[in-house]
């Protein structure tokens, strides 16, 4: 019964260890931020590693969720003679929640996990150690850059996640089932806020976003320096991030379109 | 170096997809562009019920298309809806005497108003209006006057 106890115990104090060191991490990386503006090259080639890598997956995504949502919500709506709703109904599922959240999840098992498994090797390979020894703090010169790139690629990829989805239903809905081309998008304006729905959709993607890289370089970073370790810390990073956001994707949408 | 400027090209192109993307769903998808006025000439109607019509609605004639409602308005004097279109400038010969109904598409679809073009030698002109109207079926009182009948009936017997 005590052993039982204790272990608990050693769970909670283990659990809550951790969360305090990701967030002295995130403090630290935070700190380091500014510093990464005077290097923009840096920026730029971590870009291209966790934004422009991860587009292919993403634009494919799209087309495809976008699609498959066109060609099912019109079997419903053709019932009740409302197929011209596809536009409202195939925008607003993407710009409000599917873009976001979906281009979340890809990024997550794209980029994120590749983040974690870079710094992962790089510490079990003392790299990290080794920058330390040259006084080179690696926070500044590996993470805060990672960091900086993972905030302005994923907003980005939602866009173009949700873009290309809508293009998706448009060519199903349009191209294939024959609704009115003038009425697909008419109604989607009609319907369409730009602050309401859309800025709230960008302002989504840019929470996951913050997330996504946090959880991923912070796993990377507090790895196990071993090889187990740093598998162990790629499938976290991959876990814990999917499930930030689904789980923050309710708060936000609770909090942005609640009442 | 070459291969660090193709990654910075390439870097760039990235951003900029990302940003159409923004700007097409800003745009294309969401209500900014609207604000900003069709090309063709505005004609007007009175109703007295506009049921659910709204600015964006289609304007057809004959099943096809021919402009969208711009504006919708309120007479304080004539307690009347005024209904400002705009009819694409192509269709320019639309009688003097058309008269405007307002339908809807389908069951649950969306409002819209149908011109009906009638016989007269002389075309409608930007800031014209409509004379003829038909007010939008509003369902309630469809019901509340089937009900009505209903119970006069059996009064009746």
């Amino acid at each position: 019964m005590l052993d039982w106890l204790q272990m608990l115990g050693r769970g909670g104090l283990d659990f809550f260890e951790r969360l305090g060191r990701g967030h002295v991490f995130v403090l630290r990386v935070l700190a380091s931020v500014p510093v990464v503006f005077l290097q923009p090259r840096l920026i730029v080639t971590q870009i291209y590693s966790v934004g422009v890598l991860s587009l292919v997956i993403i634009v494919v995504s799209g087309l495809n969720v976008g699609m498959v949502l066109g060609l099912q919500m019109y079997n419903t709506l053709v019932d009740f003679g409302a197929e011209t709703s596809l536009g409202p109904v195939v925008a607003l599922s993407l710009v409000r929640e599917l873009g976001p959240v979906v281009a979340g999840l890809l990024f997550a098992g794209r980029a994120g996990s590749a983040l974690t498994a870079e710094i992962g090797l790089m510490k079990a390979t003392e790299q990290l150690s080794g920058m330390e020894m040259m006084a080179v703090d690696p926070v500044k010169r590996i993470v805060a850059p990672r960091f900086v790139a993972g905030l302005i690629s994923m907003p980005l990829l939602a866009a173009m996640f949700s873009a290309v989805g809508i293009l998706g239903g448009y060519f199903v809905g349009v191209g294939l089932l024959g609704i009115d081309d003038g009425a697909f998008w008419s109604q989607m304006q009609s319907k369409v806020d730009l602050y309401e729905d859309v800025m709230n959709g960008v302002i989504k993607s840019i929470v996951f976003g913050v997330v996504i890289t946090w959880i991923a370089v912070f796993e990377g970073y507090d790895a196990v320096p071993t090889t187990e370790g740093v598998s162990r810390a790629t499938t976290n990073t991959v876990v814990y991030a999917s499930l930030a956001v689904l789980g923050l994707d309710f708060v936000l949408t609770a909090l942005m379109f609640g009442s | 170096m070459g291969s660090n400027r193709i990654v910075e090209i390439v870097v760039g192109v990235f951003v900029a997809l990302g940003i159409a993307a923004l700007f097409m769903l800003a745009m294309k998808v969401s209500n900014l562009s609207n604000l900003g006025a069709d090309k063709g000439y505005e004609i007007q109607a009175r109703f007295d019920n506009i049921g659910g019509l709204k600015v964006m609605s289609p304007v057809s004639v004959a099943g096809v298309r021919i402009g969208r409602v711009v504006a919708i308005n309120f007479d304080q004097n004539r307690y009347e809806a005024v209904v400002k279109m705009m009819i694409d400038p192509s269709y320019n010969r639309l009688p003097k005497d058309t008269s405007a109904s307002i339908f809807t598409a389908g069951l649950l679809g969306e409002q819209y108003v149908s011109l009906e073009p009638g016989a007269d030698e002389e075309f409608l002109h930007d800031g014209d209006q409509v004379k003829l109207t038909q007010s939008s079926l509003v369902m309630e009182q469809i019901i509340g006057q089937f009900l009505f009948g209903k119970a006069a009936e059996g009064a009746d017997q």
